[in-house]
């Protein structure tokens, strides 16, 4: 009987090494670990500014102006070190950093909800009887077929409203974002099925569920990593499209996407209540996708390679009979 | 050539199953909490009996599976819908009447889809055009400085959410250097011209997001094409390198591209969405975001299952079009 752990030991190894050697994913790595320190030190960050995000300031914004922050940009000063929301006048550092929480919490959340979803129809798809099969795998190209963006935004409009709204848009990405997990988790244990391993533990009569657990998660945990990893940006930009329509997560908790939302009206007197939540987006989807294109290419250098996707292989562009226009 | 319209046929037929699926789902999914509709509909003010009667009149307490049966025969067979008064006959097909306005939904979504046609339509010109082309030109100068230039912007354009570039190229175009003028919405049919300036930035918002993927994806397959050796042959027959590039490999990545528009026509609707919100623009997504806001559910399902036909019909013209294209599909 094959010991899981001992692969999937030496699996780690190669996979920190080959992580390593791409200079891109490690510096998207050290961003990505930075946004998660900001997002949990949010509370002690907010309290060395003396600040939270919900508080409202109406001294700091000039109403007879409509409520343009008062002061140079956007009202900046030594306790409000980002300035202050037009018309509210609510810290905009403590905003972001705490949008920090909602936009990593929720996209994280809702990517463990889909590869938990996923795994478990891919798996049942693939083990079950041929009509599960069929029947699960036609609901998966259902669900991969319907837009993520539309879906939850129509599901949006019949969830409870007394519940908690990030949790809320977290569960309803999750539960619509799964069908491509499923579909990689069910091809992935067909394949795996077949090997001796697996018929071996069969044949020494294991049950379906101590098979699926010791002898086909270790075997699907890299396509799954891999594309988990893609996910997390993906989920993060459909949390801040949502709270940008206004049916996402919505005020007092902050969130970069419900930040820009108003963000055009003050770009003038208050520039920088566009350009942080824009800003704060863009690099967060950036690391995140350059990191999860280093782990593909950690996990299947055989298939990056093949692609010549990964971003920072400089080797791969001069591959034999290259360069030659 | 009689295997072909088979062909075409049973993924004619396959799609009309998925969609009568998609719409069960959708319909059970949206109408399996009646009694939260009702209060909604009514409005916060209203009594328990008045939330029963709004149930009542929208027929709220019939089982699902009957409400089912008749927004089925309404869509193939139209029905008539009393409305206090009058008789309203919505004709098929007919996916029912909105809460709020008592407006047959069917209307309401005709009425603002040329909007979004023309969005996605004009956009989908653009990103194929900017990432094809972007895709082509890295693969071209590969190795060369401009080729990590172009990966570089490519791999920005994905990190972008759409609403962002939207809004900076709005507030930069149209605010700081006043080339165009806030995009107001003008229909084609009334004047060409300025439907096209107006919608030039949203079409560029859409386009460069989605154009990322496609530049991505040329560029892949175009590689994997240049690895192969019917080009290193071509090479060796002293075919120029402008002509192995832009003619032979360029036709490798003819296919999955076609594949990826398809996959691409949902996340476009999606995108379309927030471009329609950022831009003022009156089309089905504005409609759909209001639609959620109030819980007017008629209207949001009929959206969902329009944009779903929409997203099906893409991929099954995608499979015929893969088919013609290359003959060595298996045809099932």
């Amino acid at each position: 009987m094959t010991d899981p752990a001992v692969p999937a030991a030496s699996g780690a190894r190669q996979f920190w090494r080959r992580l390593r050697t791409q200079r891109a994913a490690l510096v998207a790595a050290g961003v990505v670990a930075l946004l998660v320190l900001v997002a949990l030190a949010a509370p002690l960050l907010t309290a060395v500014e003396g600040q939270d995000p919900t508080t409202y300031h109406p001294s700091l914004v000039d109403s007879a102006r409509g409520g343009v922050p008062i002061g140079s940009f956007g009202g900046a000063s030594a306790d409000h070190w980002f300035g202050v929301e037009p018309q509210t006048g609510r810290d905009l550092f403590a905003r972001l950093v705490y949008g920090a929480r909602v936009s990593l919490g929720v996209a994280l959340a809702a990517t463990v909800v889909q590869v938990a979803i996923g795994i478990t129809l891919g798996v049942a798809a693939a083990l079950g009887k041929r009509w599960v099969d069929q029947l699960l795998s036609r609901f998966t190209d259902i669900i991969v077929a319907m837009p993520l963006m539309i879906m939850s935004l129509a599901l949006l409009a019949i969830v409870p409203a007394s519940f908690p709204r990030p949790v809320l848009v977290a569960l309803v990405i999750g539960l619509i974002g799964w069908g491509n997990i499923a579909r990689i988790v069910r091809a992935q244990t067909l394949t795996l099925k077949e090997l001796d391993h697996v018929s071996a533990a069969r044949l020494s009569g294991w049950g379906t569920w101590s098979i699926a657990r010791r002898e086909l998660l270790p075997g699907i945990a890299a396509p799954v990593i891999t594309y988990a990893a893609l996910l997390v940006p993906s989920n993060i930009t459909v949390e801040a499209a949502l709270s940008f329509l206004g049916v996402g997560v919505k005020p007092p908790t902050p969130s970069w996407g419900q930040m820009l939302t108003a963000a055009d009206v003050w770009y003038q007197a208050a520039p920088q209540y566009l350009l942080l939540p824009a800003g704060a987006l863009f690099v967060t989807v950036l690391a995140l996708t350059v990191l999860g294109d280093g782990i593909r290419t950690a996990l299947d250098p055989r298939a990056a390679s093949r692609l010549r996707i990964g971003t920072g292989r400089r080797r791969e562009s001069k591959a034999p009979g290259g360069g030659t226009a | 050539m009689n295997g072909f319209t088979g062909f075409v046929l049973r993924r004619a037929v396959g799609a009309g199953v998925t969609l009568l699926a998609i719409s069960v789902i959708v319909y059970v999914v949206f109408y399996a909490t009646p009694g939260n509709v009702a209060q909604i509909t009514c409005g916060p003010r209203c009594s328990p009996e008045q939330v029963h009667q709004v149930a009542r009149q929208l027929n709220l307490d019939d089982p699902l599976f009957v409400r089912f049966g008749h927004f089925l025969q309404g869509l193939v067979a139209g029905q008539d819908y009393s409305t206090g008064t009058s008789v309203q006959h919505c004709s098929a097909p007919c996916l029912g009447l909105s809460y709020q306005s008592d407006q047959q939904v069917m209307q309401l979504i005709w009425a603002k889809l040329p909007v979004s046609l023309s969005l996605v339509a004009g956009a989908m010109v653009l990103w194929l055009i900017l990432g094809v082309g972007t895709g082509m030109l890295s693969a071209w100068r590969r190795g060369r400085f401009s080729e990590r230039v172009l990966t570089g912007v490519t791999l920005a354009g994905t990190a972008t959410p759409v609403f962002v570039i939207g809004l900076i190229l709005m507030i930069v175009v149209c605010g700081e250097l006043r080339l165009l003028p806030f995009p107001q919405y003008v229909a084609l049919t009334d004047d060409p011209e300025q439907w096209a300036w107006n919608l030039l930035l949203p079409w560029l918002s859409l386009a460069l997001i989605e154009a990322a993927a496609f530049a991505r994806l040329t560029r892949a397959s175009m590689l994997e094409t240049l690895a192969e050796d019917h080009i290193r042959t071509f090479r060796a027959y002293g075919v120029g390198e402008r002509s192995i590039v832009g003619r032979h490999a360029l036709r490798g990545a003819f296919a999955p591209v076609i594949a990826l528009n398809a996959n691409n026509v949902g996340s476009a609707i999606g995108g379309a969405v927030l471009t329609e919100t950022l831009f003022g623009l009156p089309g089905i997504g504005q409609e759909l975001v209001h639609a959620v806001n109030v819980v007017d559910l008629p209207v949001v399902v009929g959206m969902v299952l329009v944009i779903g036909f929409f997203v099906v019909l893409a991929n099954a013209v995608a499979d015929v079009l893969y088919a013609v294209a290359d003959r060595r599909v298996v045809l099932t």
